[in-house]
């Protein structure tokens, strides 16, 4: 090989075109990891837009990161299987595992200072395929987009009373939550809440059709409204001490799954506008709690409720949440379980 | 090495060339995926993880093809440095086409997630929750990757010099195309 004749011209060009192919490469690696673009939204932003001023609680979700675990059955009545092939929603008992919580980045809330709760659920089918959900109690979300969520995050976050007024001038869909939390009665209990999935997801039936549904789960137990100040009067943690003690003296608590099929034209990607009352609505079960763990060594902690994992015969819709929250949750979980330490389980704790 | 072939069979050639294209795509993917919240962070992470099990298959196929039909010896002239470094280079590659969807199934498992391929076909846990092994698994994961991708580019580089600069007929023992002369009958 002629190394010594042609190698000075023939090899410059070539080690240029080389050194271009080289930085092509990782300047295109870097565009994508997103480290050429501080205004994309990614998972990191948003969790750093969660932290509140003192920052994050190690060890814990990076939001609803106070909660409790429980443990009961799904009893598909059957009805469902019209609507989506999902196994769960054959007639049967399926178990079930989940996490009453409150809307808060702060572990050690007290309960009357957090206006939204939630449940985080997994179902399993009898072949282990897994459904997870998390669901809140307001019966529309605060607002229509992720990057809207974020930037309420930023402005609620500020001490200028300005940037709440910009967001809701920006975002005018977050008024109809603000008044939901103003005006909604509060109860002393996680039993009396309904719980919403509010995304909108599609169910796929034997047939191959597609719905495109939201579900919520309305609870047996009779709502009793309480003020804010007599619900701070019972205590900081009297949420998890009251459903530890209402299933210890009352038994199973419930709540009938109901799902709601949009029609056309229903706003199906915009989980901050409700569908009208009279769409159609089909019990297809209930949930059933038997036993309330704490979450330090409870079956819940190690969960991530991402709302992505689905079963065979439901899909995620046009509603860009789900996906938005499968990506934060994601990185809420990879974090907090590298931070393990900071929560330890009280077997780890003391050896 | 008697009986040493010339080039790799077409069968290794057709192969690599797949396998170049899908591992681009998995780095390019896996770094494009985690950061972001769009909507396409789903289908994205469902390709990631069908492609990264296809390809673990398809790594161990091609192992099992390079035991059968060897390899094309290297230039007699190629410098001893570029020769170890050729060697080495291409066991970390072979390496970190098996360890990287071993690592990324055993990220998912740690961490109770069901890992559901393209199709709905779903892969069983092999490992249980364990936020340790997660937290360990996802950190070679992330590293590994980042050290994957400037090892196919020095493996770019270092086929763009063969084929260019030192014309030595290396790059056309992998390349597809017929070589167009007779420029690797150097002995």
């Amino acid at each position: 090989m002629s190394l010594s004749g042609k190698l000075p011209r023939a090899g410059l060009g070539s080690l240029v075109l080389i050194a271009a192919v080289l930085g092509g490469g990782v300047v295109a690696f870097a565009y994508t990891a997103g480290w050429l673009s501080p205004g994309r939204l990614t998972p990191e932003r948003m969790i750093e837009a969660f932290a509140p001023p003192s920052g994050a609680a190690l060890g814990h979700r990076r939001n609803h990161a106070k909660g409790i675990c429980f443990t009961g059955t799904f009893e598909a009545n059957g009805n469902g299987a019209e609507l989506s092939r999902a196994k769960v929603f054959e007639q049967g008992r399926y178990q079930a595992l989940g996490r009453f919580n409150l809307g808060t980045t702060d572990p050690n809330a007290v309960d009357a200072t957090v206006r939204v709760r939630g449940l985080g659920l997994q179902i399993t089918a009898a072949d282990g395929e897994e459904w997870r959900t998390a669901m809140i109690n307001p019966p529309f979300f605060a607002v229509s987009t992720p990057q809207a969520f974020h930037d309420l995050l930023i402005a609620s976050g500020k001490k200028d009373p300005e940037a709440m007024k910009a967001f809701i001038a920006a975002n005018p869909e977050f008024s109809a939550f603000a008044a939901w939390a103003k005006t909604a009665p509060w109860t002393g209990s996680y039993a009396e809440e309904p719980y919403h999935s509010l995304n909108s997801f599609i169910f796929t039936d034997a047939k191959g059709r597609d719905r495109t549904v939201r579900w919520s789960l309305l609870p047996s137990a009779q709502p009793v409204p309480v003020s804010q100040a007599d619900l701070e009067k019972r205590g900081p943690d009297y949420l998890e001490q009251e459903i530890t003690e209402r299933i210890r003296a009352a038994g199973p608590l419930r709540w009938t799954m109901v799902t709601t099929v949009a029609e056309p034209g229903d706003p199906t990607a915009d989980p901050s506008k409700a569908w009208p009352e009279n769409r159609r609505k089909v019990q297809v079960g209930t949930l059933i709690v038997q036993r309330i763990e704490p979450e330090r060594d409870g079956p819940c902690r190690d969960v991530n409720f991402d709302p992505t994992v689905l079963p065979q015969g439901i899909r995620v819709s046009d509603d860009p949440f789900p996906a938005a929250r499968s990506s934060v949750y994601r990185r809420s979980y990879d974090l907090r379980a590298a931070e393990a330490k900071d929560y330890p389980r009280t077997g780890t704790a003391k050896p | 090495m008697t009986n040493a072939p010339r080039r790799f069979a077409l069968i290794q050639r057709l192969l690599h060339w797949l396998m170049a294209v899908c591992i681009l795509a998995m780095l390019f993917i896996g770094a494009g995926m985690v950061s972001t919240v769009a909507p396409k962070y789903l289908p994205l992470i469902l390709v990631h993880k069908t492609l990264g099990f296809t390809l673990l298959i398809l790594v161990l196929i091609r192992l099992a093809l390079r035991l059968y039909y060897g390899a094309p010896p290297l230039p007699a002239d190629l410098p001893g440095a570029m020769k170890l470094g050729a060697r080495l280079s291409h066991q970390l590659l072979y390496g970190l086409m098996i360890v990287m969807p071993l690592l990324g199934l055993g990220m998912l498992w740690a961490a109770a997630y069901p890992v559901v391929l393209y199709g709905g076909f779903q892969i069983p846990a092999l490992l249980p929750q364990s936020d340790g092994v997660h937290t360990l698994l996802w950190n070679a994961h992330v590293y590994l990757g980042f050290a994957f991708f400037a090892l196919v580019l020095l493996h770019v580089a270092a086929g763009l010099f063969h084929a260019l600069v030192r014309r030595d007929g290396v790059f056309e023992t992998i390349s597809l195309l017929r070589p167009r002369n007779r420029m690797t009958a150097a002995e």
